[in-house]
């Protein structure tokens, strides 16, 4: 029992141990990430019945429903996102792991992207063609959301971390997150709207891409400190 | 190689109520701590203290002399916390459950199946979690202590939900563990039976 043969697990061995706990925790439990995913397949597949068959119009709002629609969904699974760790006292355990505790946090976001965000990018071009989308715009579509909703879950974590030791924060949670991720929804929509009309999209996704670096490098940081404050 | 856990000073508020003020105390290798109180006195607030989850209002946690808000990854690197909730994920097995915490600290180089074995936890390998009962449960935190190489043990009543037999088990790690040069923090309601050096908090 001595410090020099001591095996620390490393950052890696924890941050992966952590995604697969998580992803096996959904496979397990599949409806958590059913029911967003549904949400949006829903609302999206909704407003070309309701609008109408105008292929002109479909086109015009498709890349905002869309959009809208992902960032609700992503919104509605961000809730859980802590709250049964929190429950169940496997948090705490996480928080005096040898395992520093962004990358745990980094852990979770990543579990988080790819049990929601990873199946809205891959359920979109199903739905954006009831929008009469063209090809490169689904295409557009598709990495639009890939990168927003990598920046959407990292975002999200941190405020999910705040509200976690709050009852019925869902609402607070929305408010937090909202404000920053409103560039996300901006761009990520118009430039897919910006394929439509024939102009460049580049800036679009290089915004897009460097916000989700930007969010990346600092929001496990973020979210850890919030989780040390949210299990007080 | 021994080990020192030094407390300065502690003073915790809850709200406007004082639970503890100006607590020191210094433990070695081998020695138990042990904390007692009615309900309510603020046995856990300390512990979750001494822990590092819970932030104190003045007084500061010392480990090997180096105080422990400065250099906390090494203070947890060296201590396992049994708290109240297992901390363990109901839609997983038992044996998943402790795959997954052997990758969050350092691993003792005991056999898996032979801890399971000594809690009488073996032939509940591969049943989910939430199908144990609560004394059960207790049994796979205190699977999770012995497998991890951890000097210092705080737990929060471990013995309670433990049938007869299992308390017996439990303090008899305890005593394992103390004699092998451990050390533990332990908040107990029931007079405990251990050949180590112990000292006895009191909270009001």
């Amino acid at each position: 029992m001595t410090d020099q043969d001591q095996q620390l697990p490393g950052v890696v061995t924890g941050l992966v141990a952590i995604v697969r706990r998580d992803l096996l925790l959904v496979w397990k439990r599949p409806g958590d990430v059913l029911n967003p995913l549904f949400f949006f397949a829903m609302v999206a597949t909704l407003f070309p019945l309701a609008v109408g068959p105008s292929g002109e119009q479909l086109q015009f709002i498709g890349p905002g429903v869309l959009w809208v629609a992902a960032l609700l969904a992503t919104l509605l699974s961000l809730n859980s996102l802590f709250l049964s760790d929190y429950e169940d006292g496997s948090l705490e355990q996480m928080l005096v792991s040898s395992v520093p505790l962004s990358a745990l946090a980094l852990g979770k976001s990543a579990a988080h992207w790819l049990a929601n965000g990873l199946p809205l990018v891959i359920v979109s071009p199903l739905i954006a063609v009831t929008y009469q989308m063209s090809f490169f715009a689904i295409v557009v579509l598709m990495v639009t959301l890939l990168l927003g909703t990598i920046s959407l879950s990292l975002l999200g974590s941190i405020g999910a971390a705040l509200t976690v030791g709050l009852h019925r924060g869902t609402a607070l949670l929305s408010l937090l997150v909202l404000p920053l991720a409103m560039p996300v929804l901006i761009f990520g929509a118009r430039t897919v709207s910006l394929v439509a009309a024939g102009d460049g999209i580049a800036g679009g996704l290089y915004f897009l891409g460097a916000y989700a670096v930007m969010i990346l490098s600092i929001g496990p940081f973020a979210t850890a400190a919030a989780l040390r404050i949210s299990n007080e | 190689m021994s080990a020192q856990l030094t407390a300065d000073a502690l003073t915790l508020f809850r709200g406007d109520r004082c639970l503890f003020k100006g607590l020191s105390f210094a433990l070695n290798s081998g020695e138990l701590l042990l904390l007692r109180g009615s309900n309510g006195s603020g046995k856990t607030s300390l512990l979750r203290a001494i822990a590092g989850l819970l932030e104190l209002e003045s007084g500061t946690v010392y480990w090997n002399e180096v105080a422990v808000r400065k250099e906390p990854q090494i203070f947890q690197n060296s201590l396992v916390w049994m708290s109240h909730q297992p901390g363990f994920k109901g839609d997983l097995t038992l044996i998943e459950n402790l795959h997954y915490e052997a990758s969050l600290r350092p691993q003792s180089n005991q056999e898996l199946d032979e801890v399971l074995n000594r809690l009488g936890l073996n032939r509940l390998k591969r049943l989910p979690m939430r199908s144990l009962s609560a004394g059960q449960r207790r049994r796979v935190a205190l699977a999770r202590m012995l497998l991890a190489d951890a000097e210092l043990w705080i737990m929060d009543e471990p013995v309670s939900n433990l049938d007869s037999e299992g308390r017996v088990l439990a303090m008899e790690l305890v005593g394992e563990h103390l004699a092998a040069d451990g050390m533990v923090i332990m908040a107990a309601h029931q007079d405990v039976d251990i050949d180590a050096t112990v000292q006895t908090i009191q909270l009001q």
